[in-house]
Parts: structure tokens; C-alpha cells; sequence
């Protein structure tokens, strides 16, 4: 499966979906998206990219095995979830920085946990397919 | 259209049960996604239709200033889909490893006579 | 109390881990755990013989009215000793019997197990707290008699026990439930007001048959009486534990207890007296016939527990006295006699009392214990039994004027064979000419033959100074019973020749005069064996061959196998109780006012669904259902974008996408599909099939005419921005308000993942593929 087409649009197409999962994951709060749509978008991208250019290649680019990703995704999505009891405050109560930053908009502990959601979907969605067509044989 | 989608999922549950009904674990598995994709549209029929309004404040505005659609079946049914996606590929490699071990995709062949015991 | 009851469960489950202690040389500290429980309350005595009892409670489940209820009452004292106090004598003799056996860490937590659950029962205030203990010696007693699991004959017996005593159980859980429904309450103590509720209930014969019923499967009484010969399987030690000095006698403690709530009325009396008369009557003369040492001290067991059930059936006061001490007469020379038959069977490695003889000369020891339980159980003055058979009589004696000749006759004729029984047990292995093959039998342990010893001379004890075991234990035992002070003089000599006198005497001479006329022999075994066709035991085996079989049959039918024949069975099931439902509830109707409206691209996108659903359960190809799959994926998705649901449909369209490349990774090198199954098979699944989407299409329809409760969806709309700071309410649902269970479906997720990756790294050894 490895066409010229393919490889050039990829190319091109990674970043772009990469950038898109990242606004859909961030915009989640307020309009259509949220961490599971960007993180499955994401992991579009990286699947895309799989078949121009190979499982191997793909896994070159992300440096590390997605499995990595989902302890990392729990994580996160943990602490946002225990952080508010450092406040004295009930586990799961949203945090928020008083001041909106610019670009990215209110920052509060949901955020961080549809972060840690997104990375979660990440390295599942990854681990998956990849450990499949890694193991065709 | 309620009326429409109410045979959509009358279908879809047909269509899922005949396919559980046969012998081969392919059509087994594509039998239980469809009847997950019934179960989400019977789930997001009762919660009652709203075309074009879903459940997105508007942005100048604190509450709803109109009616919208309901935000909890579509929850549910978010959930749902990915959950279910985690069950297809887990099925779908269980499937895989069943075929190289029995080399078949029929499902009595997986069935080893149990002994006789008291 | 609650302690010494968990004390137990607990040794019992340290013995998992710790097992291998029980094989070293610090075993015997095992010993300890009955022992302590012993002195401890050896130490209740004389408070609860000055008439004082001792509660205990704990919370457990009190929505249900199930406590950790204990009380400690004369009765309770009386069993609690006999079990601790039995029970640590036979914890010293497995020690040895049991010597080097690979299993016997498994065993000593068998019976921890059981001495906890058997304490539980005695002492329990609540009486389903009593229950659950009560299933627990079931239980206990199953693994302790199929112990020798490799044997067939072992697993079947401890089958036999289980359903027995596991059918019981059920008919007396029955029982209590009823009671406590009627009574409405539990406890033991509070149910003794409510006698009079109970007794004039409708349901008063019922509630006494289940009861009944679990005291007779428990105690072996007849009909139910054929497991405990089969229970003589087990190792000796549990014989001796179980099956003759405590277990067996769990059914008695209940009639016991239940004698002041539900005791006293004529329907009580004439069963347990008949059941208990004709029991011990057959028992005793059965057993004259066994030429195994364990078959004759099983029949007299069975014959001990119909005498006791008799004594409570009766109810008066000298028959609950005579019940109260044949209780620890019984215990302890039947518990000495099968101790000795364990130690004859170690030595001689023989059972039958047709071969064994003068084995006196070389086990001398076991000879005086043995001796003296036997006449014990024979009933010679100034042994324990004596003073037993002497309140037996006079209860029989002054019972009903009608009644009391019959039953008196009944009771000697039991004692007499009773007392034959004892002798050939007893007795018979000692006598005689020591055959050359057991010139060179040893004596055993001191653990194995001092036990049996103690157990004896305490019948001898009890025997000469019958006021002390009187007035410490019984009396108290008795006024539980009855529910009222009674007054109790225990002694040897009443003053002067009465009839009681008499006919103790009486049947002390028939039955040395049967015991030296009458030689036991397997003719005579194969005789009695005749009337085995007649016998429950051969009737129930018929009942459990014809259950086996329907079960067997059902088994084949309904679980065959084939999956899909499960799923069709479950859907017709549900097809069944859905489509009755709908039947019932009236007439489907459709208000087509509030209906949405409907476009053209709409009804393009479902036919296009529709198109593809029926590519998908027809096509022979994989590749095409799979395609086919996506695209009904595909239509759904835009079914959402359609009716105001973005997040679900951009959702739904990576899941399909994502969905469709693994199948078509995994897939793609299989086969087509084989049409396996033939055209009607077809048609049938078909019509089962759309049977079942017509009815959830209806359901679909009656639900939508109702109208919808919105409150919870106008909390999450008003306030998901006020609390949450979020506008697009689906997504604050899944990250604030249910972030949780967001939380553990990203969980769930990674469970998946790492299950895909291990199933598929995973590497298959050649020999594994077929």
C-alpha cells in the first residue's frame, strides 16, 4: 500500500489532524469536541500515516510505544481529579485559573482531564491496531 | 422521522440477532456491533428528537435560551460508542487468535467433547 | 463468645498458608485451639449454674435482622463443652492417626472449620444466624467424610451426606423463615413469648414438618437415617467427631431448642416420639447384624439419636432430664468407642469383628478404655450409661398411663440391643484366643490411646459421683430446655428396689444373655441385606438415578453446545416475556402530532442503512460485510449530525473508521463465509430475528408516546455553565458531572488494550496448535 499519493498527502495531512484533535480537545468545553473525538482524530492521523509509510515508521516518529501514552493519560486524568482534595475542596471539583489565557481560553482541571482522556484514547486506540499489524505475521 | 428511525432500530436488532444466530464467529461479532448500534439509536429515540438545536450554550449566553436537545442520552450513547469500539477490538483479536489456533471460523469446531464424569 | 466461635474460621484459613506447620513437630499446639475454648468455659460453669446467661451481640446485616447474636445458656454450655471438650481430644488423636498423611494440614482445617461451625450453631441466639452455621457443618462434613477423595466409595458417601443433610437444611430454612415471618422475629429469646402465636398459626404444622425435617436428615433419623453408615468413610477421628458426638447431634440441640417455642403440642409429641421410637428401635436391632466395628457403632448411634429424639418428643420433665444427660452419656462412650475401633483399625488394619479377638493381651490400655465405655453404653451401675438408662426408664414409666407400658417396652428392647452393640464393639475385639497374625500388634501413641482412656474414666467418673455432671450441667441444660426451673437429683441408689431398678437390671441380663448366645457373622449380614430393597436408602438411590438422568437429558438439551442454539433459546425466552408484556398493556397507538418532521436526505440515508443491513446479513463475501458494516456506521453517524448531536457524530465516524481498518487489518486474509446451515434453519432464525426487532420496534413506539421526565436534563442544561464553566453540555457531563465514571471507562479502555496486546504477543508453542 505504499503510493506516492498517499505518502506525499500524508505528509501534509499528519500535522494538519494533529493540530485539528488538539483544537477539538480544547475548544470540548464550550463547543463540539472533547478529548475522545480528538483523541480518535489523532490516532487517525498516526493510523494514516501507518499505512503510507509503514507501522514501523510511525512508531519511529512517536519515539516510544503508544502504550506509554495510557499510564501517562491516567495519570493526569487522576491528579485532575484528586487535585481539588489539596484544596480541601471534593475530589472532582472543577479548578480554574482566575484570568483567561490567550489562544487556548479558560484553563481549569477539566481540561486536564480531557487531556489525560485524549492520551488515554491515544495509546488505545494505538496500542491496538499497531500491536495488529505489527503482528500480522 | 421517529417513526422512521423506531424501524431503523427494529432492523438493526433483526439484522444483529440473525447474525448471532449463525455459525461463524465473524458474522457472531458483526452481529453484536449491530446490535450496539441499535441499542445507541433506541437509546437516542426515547430521549426524545430536536433537530438543530443541540446542547451547546450559546456563546454570549449563561443558560439556554431555547429548546435543546437532550444532552443525557447523548452522553450515554458517547460512552457507548467507545466502549464498544474497545469490545470490537478485543473480540476482533480473540477472533484472530481463535482462527490460528482452530484454522476455522466455524463455531462447532471450537466445541471439544467434554469428558464423561460423574 | 463471638471469639471463640471465629477462633475457628480463623485457624481454618491460617492452615492455607501455614499448612506446612501441621506436618512439623509443633503440631500439637494445634491442640490448643479446642483446649483454650475448653477452659474458657469450664469457667462459665458456676456462673450458669446459678441459673445466669450470657448474650453477646453484633451487628451483621440488621437491615435483615441477622446479628451476630450468642447467647450462652445451660443447654448451650452443656454442647459448647461437649464439642470443645470431645473436640480436644480428638485434635490429639488425628495428630497421630493421621501421622505423615499428605494431607493432613487440609484436614485439621476441615475440622476447624467444622468445630467453629459447630460451636455457631450451638451458641447462636438468632436462629438464621443458626442456619448459616448449621449449612456450614453440612459443608465441613461433606469434605471431612469424602477426605479419602481418591476413593469412590468415599465421594459417594459424602455426596449421599451432603444432599441428605443439604435437603434438610433447605426445608428447614424454610421453617425459620416461616417463623420468623409469623412470630416477627429472629431471636431465640424473643421467640419463646410468641409460643402461643406460633402454636395456634395455620401454619403450625408446616413450619414444624420443615423444622422437623432438618433436625431428622441432621440426626439420622429414620427415614433419613442411611447416610450416617455411609459417613463412616471418613478418617475415624471424624467418626468419632461428627458422626457420633457432635454433628449428629446438632438436629437434637434444635429439637431441644425449639422445644420451649414450638414443643408441648400433640402433633410435636406423636411424631417425634414415633419417629424417634421406631428409629431407635430399628437402629438397635440393625446393628446387632454389622460385622464392621464402624457399621455396629453406626447403627447405635443412630439408635442413641432416636432415643433422644423420643426423650424430647415425650416432653415431660423426666424425659428432657434423661434427653439432657444421655446427651454426655452417649458422647462419651460412644466417642471412646470409635477412638479405640480407629486405634484396632491403625494396629490390626482390620475392622471386622468376625476375625479380631483377644487383643487385650497387647493393648492393654485400650482395652480398659474400650471395656469401660462398653459398659458404659451396656448401662452397669456405677458407669455413666446407668444413670442414663435409669431416667430413661423413669421417664417411659411415669409418661401417660396408656402410653407408658408400650413405650417403656420400647425402650428396653432398644437398650438391649443397645447393650449387645456395645458388648461386640466393645467387648468382642478384647475376648478370646489372641490369633497368631496379631501377636506382634503394638501399642500406639500415648496421643492415640490416652484420649479414648480420659473419655472413659470421665463416664466412670460421672458414674460414681452422678450429683457433680447433675447439678453443674444438666440442670441448667434441663431448665433451658423446658423453659422452667426444674429439680434434679442425680444418684446411684434411689433407696430402694424399684421398678426402675428392675428393669435396667433386666436388660443388662437379655443383653449379656444375646451378647454370649447370639455370634454375629456374614450370614447373617447377607440375611438383613435381603430387606435392603425395602430400605430409603434403596428407594432414594432410585429417586437419584432418575433425577441424574432427567437432569442429564435436560443438561444435553438445553445446553448442547452450540452457542447459537443458546442464543436462540434466551431470545425466544425474551421474545416470550416482552411480547406478553406488550400484550397486556394494551393496544399500540401513534400520536402523530408531535412527531418531528421529515426531509428527503433523511429518508435517502435510512434506505441507503436499510440497503446495507440487508448486504451485510446476506453477502457471502467478508470483505463486503465489512464494508457494509462502515457504511450503516456511516448512516448513523449522519442520523446524529442530523438531530442536533455533533459530539456523537464525530465520534461515531472516527469509531467506524477506526472500527473498519482493524477488521480489515485482522480479516482480510480469511475465507469467505460458508453457508453452513440449510434453508428452513434459515427462515426459522428470520422469523425469530425480525419477531424480535418488531417487538423492540414496539416498545420503541409505546415509550415514545409517554411523556419524557426532563428534570434531570434541565439540571445539567441550567447549571452547566453556573457550576461547571462549560457550554457544550455533553462534554461536561462526561468530564464534570460524571467525570468518574469517565474516569473508569478510560479504565476500562486500557484494560482492552492491554488485553489486545498480550493475546497477541503472547506466542503459541507448536504442541499448542491443533
Amino acid at each position: 500500500m505504499r503510493s506516492i499519493i498517499l505518502q506525499t498527502a500524508t505528509k501534509y495531512l499528519l500535522p494538519i489532524l494533529l493540530l485539528f484533535s488538539v483544537f477539538l480537545l480544547l475548544r470540548g468545553h464550550y463547543e463540539p469536541g472533547g478529548g475522545f473525538v480528538g483523541g480518535l482524530v489523532a490516532s487517525i492521523a498516526f493510523v494514516l500515516h501507518s499505512f503510507a509509510f509503514g507501522t514501523e515508521n510511525t512508531m519511529k516518529i512517536l519515539r516510544r510505544k503508544p502504550m506509554s501514552l495510557i499510564p501517562i493519560g491516567l495519570g493526569i486524568a487522576a491528579l485532575s481529579v484528586i487535585a481539588p482534595t489539596f484544596f480541601g475542596l471534593p475530589p472532582m471539583t472543577g479548578l480554574w485559573f482566575e484570568e483567561p489565557i490567550p489562544v487556548i481560553g479558560m484553563i481549569g482541571s477539566s481540561l486536564f482531564f480531557d487531556l489525560g482522556v485524549y492520551l488515554v484514547v491515544i495509546g488505545v486506540v494505538l496500542t491496538i491496531l499497531f500491536t495488529i499489524s505489527l503482528t500480522e505475521d | 422521522m421517529e417513526l422512521l428511525l423506531i424501524l431503523v432500530l427494529g432492523l438493526l436488532y433483526a439484522g444483529g440477532i440473525y447474525m448471532i444466530l449463525r455459525r461463524s464467529l465473524v458474522k457472531l461479532l458483526l452481529g453484536i456491533i449491530l446490535l450496539g448500534n441499535a441499542t445507541n439509536i433506541l437509546i437516542f429515540v426515547l430521549g426524545s428528537l430536536t433537530k438543530g438545536k443541540p446542547p451547546v450554550i450559546d456563546a454570549d449566553f449563561k443558560i439556554f435560551q431555547d429548546v435543546y436537545a437532550d444532552p443525557i442520552p447523548q452522553a450515554l450513547i458517547l460512552t457507548a460508542i467507545v466502549i464498544s469500539f474497545a469490545l470490537t477490538a478485543f473480540a476482533i483479536v480473540l477472533l484472530k487468535r481463535v482462527y490460528a489456533l482452530v484454522n476455522s471460523d466455524d463455531l462447532d469446531d471450537l466445541n471439544t467433547p467434554e469428558e464423561e464424569d460423574i | 463468645m463471638l471469639l471463640t466461635v471465629l477462633l475457628g474460621l480463623i485457624l481454618s484459613i491460617f492452615l492455607v498458608p501455614f499448612g506446612k506447620f501441621v506436618k512439623s513437630k509443633w503440631s500439637v499446639l494445634l491442640t490448643l485451639v479446642p483446649g483454650l475454648i475448653f477452659v474458657y468455659y469450664l469457667f462459665h460453669i458456676s456462673s450458669v449454674s446459678e441459673g445466669s446467661v450470657f448474650f453477646q451481640h453484633t451487628d451483621w446485616i440488621p437491615s435483615l435482622g441477622i446479628n451476630f447474636d450468642f447467647k450462652l445458656d445451660g443447654l448451650s454450655l452443656l454442647f459448647v463443652l461437649l464439642i470443645s471438650g470431645v473436640g480436644t481430644a480428638i485434635f490429639f488423636y488425628a495428630l497421630s492417626y493421621l501421622k505423615g498423611h499428605p494431607f493432613i494440614d487440609r484436614f485439621f482445617g476441615y475440622l476447624c472449620l467444622f468445630m467453629a461451625a459447630m460451636m455457631g450453631v450451638v451458641l447462636s441466639d438468632n436462629i438464621l444466624l443458626l442456619f448459616v452455621f448449621w449449612e456450614l457443618t453440612s459443608i465441613s462434613s461433606f469434605f471431612l467424610i469424602g477426605f479419602n477423595n481418591d476413593n469412590q466409595d468415599s465421594r459417594k458417601s459424602a455426596l449421599t451426606a451432603l444432599s441428605i443433610t443439604g435437603i434438610g437444611g433447605f426445608f428447614l430454612l424454610a421453617g425459620l423463615i416461616l417463623i420468623g415471618n409469623v412470630a416477627g422475629t429472629f431471636s431465640f429469646t424473643e421467640l419463646i413469648d410468641k409460643r402461643d402465636v406460633l402454636i395456634n398459626h395455620n401454619l403450625y404444622p408446616a413450619i414444624l414438618g420443615f423444622v422437623f425435617l432438618g433436625a431428622f436428615t441432621k440426626s439420622a433419623q429414620f427415614p433419613f437415617h442411611f447416610w450416617l453408615p455411609g459417613a463412616m468413610k471418613a478418617p475415624t477421628p471424624v467418626s468419632a467427631y461428627l458422626h457420633s458426638a457432635t454433628m449428629v447431634k446438632a438436629g437434637i440441640y434444635l429439637l431441644a431448642r425449639f422445644f420451649p417455642i414450638l414443643g408441648g403440642t400433640d402433633l410435636w409429641m406423636y411424631t417425634l416420639v414415633g419417629v424417634g421410637g421406631f428409629t431407635m428401635l430399628y437402629a438397635s436391632i440393625h446393628s446387632l447384624f454389622r460385622v464392621d466395628l464402624k457399621g455396629i457403632l453406626a447403627y447405635s448411634t443412630i439408635s442413641a439419636l432416636g432415643i433422644l429424639t423420643f426423650l424430647i418428643g415425650m416432653g415431660t420433665k423426666e424425659s428432657i432430664i434423661a434427653a439432657s444427660v444421655f446427651v454426655l452419656v452417649h458422647a462419651l462412650y460412644k466417642a471412646t468407642l470409635f477412638l479405640v475401633t480407629g486405634i484396632i483399625d491403625h494396629e490390626t488394619g482390620t475392622r471386622d469383628i468376625t476375625v479380631l479377638s483377644g487383643l487385650r493381651k497387647v493393648l492393654p490400655p485400650v482395652f480398659l478404655a474400650s471395656g469401660l465405655a462398653a459398659l458404659s453404653s451396656a448401662g452397669l451401675p456405677l458407669t455413666f450409661g446407668f444413670i442414663g438408662k435409669d431416667l430413661i426408664y423413669e421417664a417411659t414409666l411415669h409418661f401417660e398411663e396408656n402410653w407408658a407400658l408400650i413405650l417403656t417396652i420400647l425402650a428396653v428392647v432398644t437398650n438391649t440391643g443397645l447393650v449387645v452393640a456395645g458388648f461386640l464393639a466393645g467387648l468382642k475385639p478384647f475376648t478370646g484366643k489372641l490369633p497368631q497374625s496379631f501377636e506382634k500388634v503394638h501399642l500406639p501413641y500415648k496421643s492415640m490411646w490416652i484420649p479414648p482412656l480420659i473419655l472413659a474414666v470421665l463416664g466412670l467418673v460421672f458414674g460414681v459421683l452422678p450429683g457433680v455432671t447433675g447439678n453443674l450441667l444438666n440442670h441448667q441444660a434441663a431448665n433451658a430446655i423446658l423453659g422452667q426451673e426444674t429439680s434434679m437429683h442425680l444418684a446411684i441408689w434411689h433407696g430402694s428396689v424399684n421398678t426402675v431398678l428392675i428393669l435396667s437390671l433386666a436388660t443388662l441380663a437379655c443383653g449379656i444373655f444375646i451378647y454370649l448366645s447370639f455370634k454375629p457373622s456374614y450370614s447373617k449380614l447377607q440375611f438383613i441385606e435381603k430387606f435392603e430393597n425395602l430400605s430409603p436408602k434403596h428407594i432414594f438411590k432410585g429417586y437419584a438415578v432418575d433425577i441424574f438422568r432427567f437432569s442429564t437429558w435436560y443438561t444435553n438439551k438445553l445446553h448442547n453446545g452450540y452457542l447459537r442454539s443458546y442464543h436462540l433459546k434466551i431470545i425466544l425466552f425474551a421474545e416470550i416475556l416482552l411480547g406478553y408484556k406488550l400484550w397486556i398493556s394494551g393496544p399500540v397507538s401513534i400520536d402523530f402530532s408531535n412527531l418531528s418532521t421529515l426531509s428527503i436526505y433523511e429518508v435517502g440515508v435510512v434506505l441507503v442503512l436499510i440497503g446495507a443491513l440487508f448486504i451485510v446479513v446476506t453477502t457471502p463475501s467478508r470483505l463486503t460485510s465489512v464494508v457494509s458494516m462502515s457504511v450503516i456506521g456511516y448512516c448513523i453517524c449522519l442520523i446524529y449530525v442530523f438531530y442536533s448531536a455533533p459530539d456523537l457524530a464525530m465520534t461515531q465516524f472516527s469509531i467506524d473508521t477506526l472500527s473498519t481498518v482493524l477488521f480489515v487489518l485482522v480479516l482480510y486474509k480469511l475465507p469467505g463465509f460458508i453457508n453452513f446451515t440449510g434453508k428452513a434453519v434459515l427462515y426459522r432464525d428470520g422469523i425469530v430475528a425480525l419477531g424480535f426487532g418488531a417487538i423492540l420496534s414496539l416498545i420503541a413506539l409505546k415509550v415514545n408516546n409517554e411523556p419524557v421526565v426532563k428534570e434531570i436534563t434541565e439540571f445539567y442544561g441550567e447549571n452547566s455553565y453556573l457550576l461547571a464553566k462549560g457550554k457544550n453540555v455533553v462534554n461536561v457531563i462526561l468530564v464534570d458531572f460524571r467525570g468518574i465514571d469517565t474516569m473508569f471507562e478510560t479504565v476500562v479502555l486500557s484494560i482492552a488494550a492491554i488485553g489486545v496486546y498480550s493475546l497477541l504477543r503472547l506466542r503459541l508453542k507448536p504442541t499448542e496448535k491443533e
